[in-house]
């Protein structure tokens, strides 16, 4: 079975400001939430959308230059 | 601007006035120290910080709910909005700080080892100066290229400074004394030429003159958000040209940055690793409102009629007897900032007076910058200084230049 979300983790807050500008502009829906504590001990804030944009995000943020800490699925 | 004082703030004014009178009623003020800082500023400014305050106001990065969103939101939206404006490249490489003072300080002392030499001029602020001279102390080499009279950078001298082992070329853009303008393309096309850092002080012309960090090989700019950008206080920054490679450059603090809260150690990367604790995000709204204000005005407008102000002005001082006009004298080289001295009247006199007599508010002495006046020969007595800005008029200087006529004849000169 699919995964409905995904997450893209980055280093920091501004990065997760940068990369949901970046993600709305390239029109892929997308919200701010906190770092799920299984993926990472950062007490930050990660990006989540539909883990059907997956490749095109990835494609959206390596051209926005953001470095990302890894593109998860998450249980539902 | 004329502020036509009313009420409170009338008779708080009236008061504290030796000469208080009727006369004061209908004195309007006429605000010229604005390279000191920029009064008034745009409305939009205080309805952004309102704003924030009142229906925002989390701390951002910290949380992750939705109000600390927005305030991550306002942080990037300005560090987008000041790398737009200096055509910066990333708007994560935009570095918030107190000030110009503290992006001086982290550029210089965050660079700058035992051994390593540095090049700066002879018209700089204190700002620039004194860390500079604090750093020599600890084995830092220092050459302070030698400028015009008239507070003019030489790129010449600048170039003959550079040895083996300098690192950085340390330049202010304007002084803040005579508004000189450096020759930032120049000295930028040195630096680049022989592999050097080059770090502009642009306190005085962020938003007043063109900046292009990509066009004019500028490696680090530190600006203020309260002058020239017409944010508030307490805003400035330092922003990172691409060529800077940061796991070289030492951050001042360290500290909570939200991010990486599992190491015990600074983030490596830009912005967290030189923005620690709580930023003043209220004081970035403001500025995110200042920059938008000034892009939407333009630079180049603003500049337009602050050179027809700054003639305006130079041009009357000089045709009163007893004035001396330091400085170029052509508001084409200089920034809206004109400096001059009546002959036979201290400068600490002439403040007191063009603000109670007046209502003509400037402001008077060395403006922390010795070295400059050293150079223009006006060390230690000092200037009165002129500072116009994006609200001033030409009604503004007429009332400025008929009080400098009656003052100077009063002084008998």
């Amino acid at each position: 079975m699919r995964p409905d979300n995904s997450v893209v983790l980055v280093h920091s807050t501004s990065h997760a400001i940068k990369a949901e500008k970046l993600m709305r502009r390239a029109g892929i829906d997308c919200k701010l939430i906190p770092v799920p504590r299984k993926l990472s001990s950062d007490c930050g804030i990660c990006i989540r959308f539909a883990a059907r944009d997956k490749s095109r995000a990835a494609l959206v943020l390596a051209k926005g230059g953001i470095e990302t800490e890894g593109i998860h699925d998450l249980a539902r | 601007m004329y502020i036509f004082v009313a009420g409170v703030i009338l008779r708080a004014i009236v008061r504290g006035g030796e000469s208080a009178g009727s006369r004061h009623m209908n004195t309007h003020l006429v605000y010229l120290d604005n390279a000191a800082t920029s009064w008034p500023k745009p409305p939009d400014v205080a309805e952004a910080m309102t704003r924030f305050l009142a229906e925002v106001g989390a701390n951002p990065g910290r949380a992750g709910h939705r109000l600390a969103n927005e305030s991550a939101r306002i942080v990037y939206d300005t560090r987008e909005a000041v790398a737009a404006l200096f055509n910066a490249g990333d708007p994560l490489r935009v570095v918030f700080t107190r000030n110009a003072t503290e992006a001086i300080n982290l550029a210089l002392k965050g660079l700058l080892d035992k051994g390593d030499h540095a090049v700066t001029t002879g018209v700089e602020h204190n700002s620039v100066m004194r860390p500079l001279r604090a750093l020599q102390e600890r084995g830092v080499e220092l050459s302070v290229a030698s400028c015009s009279p008239h507070g003019f950078v030489d790129p010449d001298a600048v170039a003959k400074a550079v040895k083996p082992g300098t690192r950085l070329i340390a330049v202010t853009h304007a002084s803040n004394v005579v508004g000189s303008i450096a020759p930032v393309r120049e000295i930028g096309t040195i630096a680049r030429g022989k592999g050097l850092c080059l770090l502009i002080d642009a306190a005085q012309t962020a938003g007043a003159l063109d900046i292009d960090m990509q066009r004019d090989n500028i490696d680090l700019l530190a600006f203020t958000g309260h002058k020239s950008l017409y944010g508030p206080m307490g805003t400035g920054g330092l922003v990172f040209g691409p060529r800077i490679d940061i796991s070289r450059i030492e951050p001042l603090t360290r500290g909570g940055t939200g991010s990486r809260s599992e190491q015990e150690t600074q983030p490596a990367f830009a912005p967290d690793k030189y923005e620690s604790g709580t930023p003043n995000v209220v004081g970035l709204a403001g500025l995110l409102a200042g920059v938008r204000w000034v892009r939407a005005r333009g630079v180049e407008h603003i500049r337009r009629n602050e050179m027809v102000l700054t003639q305006q002005c130079i041009d009357g001082l000089r045709a009163i007897d007893g004035v001396t006009v330091y400085g170029g004298l052509d508001a084409a080289r200089q920034t809206a900032t004109v400096s001059f001295c009546v002959a036979g009247v201290s400068v600490s006199e002439l403040g007191l007076a063009l603000d109670e007599d007046f209502g003509i508010l400037c402001r008077v002495g060395l403006h922390c910058a010795p070295v400059a006046h050293r150079t223009m020969g006006t060390f230690p007595g000092g200037t009165v200084r002129f500072s116009m800005g994006a609200f001033n008029t030409k009604r503004d200087i007429d009332a400025a230049l008929s009080a400098v006529a009656r003052l100077a004849v009063g002084a008998g000169a």
